[in-house]
């Protein structure tokens, strides 16, 4: 139970607090005899969506479309206090693992919006008695000019997805590991899409009110199969995404099998390069570009001969110039891919120094797109901290004061101050202890490698 | 010298002739169908729009919907595998077709609203307009304009609307609501089945693909969108008979919803296929394999894979396999001159075909396409483990290719395609060999 700081316990108390007065405080002396039914009905809903819900996007929360439930409960239940009731059977949830803890602030914020809800559907519809309204009213939809309930359904609406995302967000700031969980880009990073699900979906709550006079019950189990249909495609979008950046990830892999040194190099560096993108406040998804473009940063190193980067000794002109070909081959290989535009700059200009010495286009200082930027301290920092085969790994505070003695020259100071205050906050995975196998290639020159630049003889 | 110079010319020629008979020889088969469906809805449109002139107490229900139509048609949404869908225009016309009352702004209590008086003809002048009007920005902006997928629309929902309408006067008492569920249902599903058979139609011609197998192909991708688009064309005509034309405006959110995600899973997929694409080049650019290699070797794979009537969840996993069938040549220090794997001898064959599956396999999610890639080097005949069809077929194409290279020769394709055909003892399927004949005798590859 020590799980939650006590923050947020309070916070949690206070939430449920509210809800349990609202709720208790329901009159029961209800004239419509339906209403009951109704409620078990909407609940029920209610329960079927928020059991079977679906993540919108990889490493991301769940959703589900429950809240319709509840804004069709604000009409069909007239008002907050039965909204508020629909909402608090989430405590019931069929979903399996939930914590108590979880459970209950989950009912208790649904319960609240759900109420927040219906206050402001009666105060813009101007009945009396919008904080709580008697139960007496027999419903009268069918009766009554539907258009009347256009605009004080749309501002319950507004007002059910600001309560609950307030409320969620709050909790989500309180809680230490939630904090963590949004500093890592695994929370509702998309929350635009989620807004835009949850508004969109409300309208189901007002076309659940409009069947029931025609179909009663049966109005909120045919609404269902557009639900479904929808979770259906929300969940595959998912799966794809998965899909998508793990088959990414295994083909850098499959590049990097050429060294045995370098193995897992991509890898660190794309999650150095999300590091410092959440450091500097990048939107998620500049951080996830950032991270594709770290992953497939030294893709172009397949195009450069074996023999060169395997070379024991100083390099010629020509091999030192096939080297520094590889941002561009890199460049030519994942072009075409769409969906990195940005990733590319970071891919071709990894290179560049602050001082215009750089390749391959020679930038300077601020004419190098920070992806570049980004990448290069990534880059370099793994470089020092990993063994190669003519030196063992450099401390992380060794690989620090090395990146902080080039602050200026090579990197961006910016971008240097952005990761080592970042390496203050998150671990650092370096690589991983391994002896090579016998079969394995070996580079024995690191481009990567500020500490020990390649060696290039003069050809003339 | 000059000779030589002269016959290559007139070869090259003769290729011309014969591309261009075969084009024109592909223009009157490949588009009966589609002139055919596309003439008769022309002429059923031309004769329903003057219907509109006594449209009078339905002229708004017949622009507020003829609006949304254009609103669904103007949200087109593109689905994996190349096609079009307008679920939101469908639902509307859908809607109209099975219209029964629309609540007026302002009806008097107790006196429940009549039958919205619409005939067929004036339900499909309106759709036309409205999936014409929603169109116009697509023209406009040089994209096609899905004549075709428009009509097999219209058509679909021309014939609900002549079921329909004559029936709604019988069926529809408020309290027995679901004896006209259970109707609208049947012809919901009617029409999303009249539209997918005559979609298949068209793309078995496109794709020269088995009918059957494009039947069964677009039943199972289209099932869930249909399912969506008959379920909510029913929503919305009881919501109207309720909150009248609002229903549209509030409904639309919804549905744009339900469509935004299937726009975003049809925009992953497409990107999957893209990344693929794009880093299976990279052992080209690396210099294991020719230029375009795996490219070509994917198309005509589809294409033998088609003619052999695999289904397109098969192809899509084949098109994947033949993209990187060459990844595991990336274990090999330096590239293999020519990267023709052909004339390797068996165990290094083996041993890249099994470094790639093993990248392959990495991803998690892709192990069918694993099992594929790792099988590539297996004769069809003769060996315990019996290869699936796309590993033979990769195979068989990889061989055509490494001996073809995309040249357009048809000596040298007839060469190659002897040459397989002299393996098909032990080394390549008789029938993906004959199927890869038929295929590259029916287009130069480089249309395939």
């Amino acid at each position: 139970m020590g799980r939650l700081s006590l923050g947020s316990w309070l916070y949690l108390a206070v939430i449920v607090a509210a809800a349990s007065v609202i709720i208790a405080v329901a009159p029961t002396n209800t004239a419509d005899q339906n209403w009951w039914a109704r409620y078990a009905v909407l609940a029920i809903l209610f329960l079927i969506c928020d059991s079977t819900p679906t993540t919108l996007a990889a490493r991301q929360s769940a959703w589900s479309p429950s809240s319709a439930a509840s804004l069709a409960a604000v009409v069909l239940l007239h008002g907050g206090v039965g909204a508020a009731m629909v909402g608090a059977s989430a405590v019931l949830t069929l979903r399996r693992r939930v914590p108590i803890y979880e459970r209950l602030f989950n009912g208790a914020m649904y319960a609240v919006a759900g109420y927040a809800a219906g206050v402001a559907y009666l105060v813009v519809s101007k009945k009396p008695h919008p904080f709580m309204p008697p139960l007496l009213h027999v419903m009268d939809i069918g009766s009554t000019k539907f258009e009347a309930l256009l605009w004080p359904f749309a501002v319950a609406a507004l007002v059910h997805v600001l309560v609950n995302h307030g409320l969620l967000w709050g909790m989500l700031l309180l809680d230490q590991r939630s904090r963590a969980a949004i500093r890592r880009g695994e929370s509702p990073a998309a929350l635009p899409l989620l807004l835009a699900y949850d508004i969109g979906f409300a309208g189901f709550g007002l076309v659940i009110a409009a069947l029931w006079p025609v179909m009663h019950y049966f109005a909120a189990a045919i609404v269902l199969v557009p639900l479904y249909v929808a979770r259906w495609a929300m969940g595959q979008f998912a799966d794809q995404q998965r899909a998508h950046a793990a088959t990414l990830a295994a083909l850098c892999q499959a590049v990097e099998t050429k060294d045995f040194y370098t193995r897992g190099h991509s890898d660190r560096v794309s999650r150095g390069a999300g590091m410092i993108g959440r450091q500097i406040k990048m939107p998620p998804s500049r951080i996830e570009a950032v991270r594709f473009a770290g992953m497939l940063h030294d893709v172009g190193k397949l195009g450069v001969p074996t023999k060169v980067l395997q070379k024991d000794g100083a390099l010629t002109e020509e091999e030192y110039a096939a080297i520094q070909l590889h941002p561009m081959r890199g460049l030519e290989m994942v072009g075409e891919i769409g969906f990195l535009n940005e990733a590319l700059t970071g891919i071709m200009h990894h290179h560049e120094r602050m001082d215009g010495r750089g390749y391959p286009m020679g930038f300077a200082g601020d004419e190098i797109p920070v992806f570049a930027k980004i990448i290069a301290v990534a880059d370099a920092f793994d470089s020092m901290t990993s063994t190669r085969s003519y030196r063992k790994a450099r401390s992380i505070d060794e690989g620090v004061a090395e990146l902080r003695k080039s602050a200026g020259s090579q990197f961006d100071p910016k971008i240097v101050d952005a990761f080592i205050s970042a390496l203050d906050r998150e671990e650092w995975k370096g690589q991983e202890p391994a002896q090579p196998r016998e079969y394995e290639i070996l580079t024995s020159q690191d481009h990567d490698d500020p500490i020990s630049p390649l060696r290039v003889v003069e050809s003339r | 010298m000059t000779t030589a110079a002269q016959h290559q010319r007139y070869r090259e020629g003769d290729v011309a002739v014969r591309q261009a008979a075969q084009r024109w020889h592909g223009l009157q088969s490949v588009d009966t169908a589609r002139l055919l469906l596309c003439g008769s809805t022309g002429i059923l449109v031309v004769g329903c729009v003057p219907t509109l002139v006594d449209i009078g107490q339905s002229s708004q229900a017949a622009i507020a919907f003829g609006l949304f139509i254009a609103f669904g048609e103007l949200l087109r949404l593109s689905l994996p595998g190349g096609r079009e869908a307008a679920p939101i225009a469908m639902t509307a016309a859908l809607a109209l077709a099975m219209s029964l009352s629309i609540a007026p702004v302002h009806h008097p209590h107790g006196h429940p609203p009549s039958l919205l008086p619409i005939t067929p003809p004036q339900v499909v002048a309106v759709a036309a307009l409205g999936m014409a009007l929603g169109a116009l920005p697509h023209i406009a902006a040089g994209r096609p304009a899905g004549v075709t997928g428009m009509s097999a629309r219209l058509v679909s929902v021309a014939l609900v609307a002549v079921i329909f309408r004559p029936l709604a006067s019988m069926i529809w008492v408020p309290h027995r609501w679901y004896i006209t569920l259970a109707v609208m249902a049947a012809l919901a599903t009617f029409a999303w089945l009249l539209e997918t058979v005559i979609i298949a139609v068209i793309r078995a011609e496109d794709l020269r693909a088995r009918y059957s197998v494009t039947l069964a192909d677009e039943l199972r991708v289209q099932w869930r969108l249909g399912l969506a688009v008959g379920i909510s064309a029913i929503i919305t005509v009881f919501g109207a008979t309720v909150m009248g034309l609002d229903e549209l405006a509030v409904f639309a959110g919804p549905l744009f919803v339900i469509q935004l995600a299937f726009r975003r899973y049809a925009g992953i997929r497409a990107t999957y296929l893209q990344t693929v694409r794009a880093l299976a080049q990279v052992t080209e650019v690396a210099g294991y394999v020719d230029t375009g290699h795996s490219r070509r070797v994917s198309k005509i794979a589809l294409a033998v894979g088609r003619e052999l009537g695999m289904s397109e969840r098969e192809l899509l996993k084949l098109e994947y396999a033949a993209l990187m069938h060459d990844i595991g040549q990336l274990s090999l220090v330096d590239p293999i001159p020519a990267g023709a794997t052909v004339d390797l001898d068996p165990a290094r064959t083996r041993s890249i075909a099994e470094f790639g599956a093993e990248v392959i396999g990495q991803t998690g999610v892709l192990d069918e396409v694993a099992t594929i890639v790792r099988f590539q080097w297996l004769p069809y005949r003769g060996t315990p483990v019996t290869p699936p069809l796309a590993s033979k077929i990769i195979r068989v194409v990889n061989a055509f290719d490494d001996q073809v290279a995309g040249s357009a020769d048809r000596d040298r394709i007839a060469a190659a395609i002897a040459s397989i055909r002299a393996g098909t003892e032990y080394e390549y399927d008789p029938d993906v060999a004959s199927a890869l004949a038929t295929v590259t005798n029916r287009l130069p590859v480089s249309r395939l």
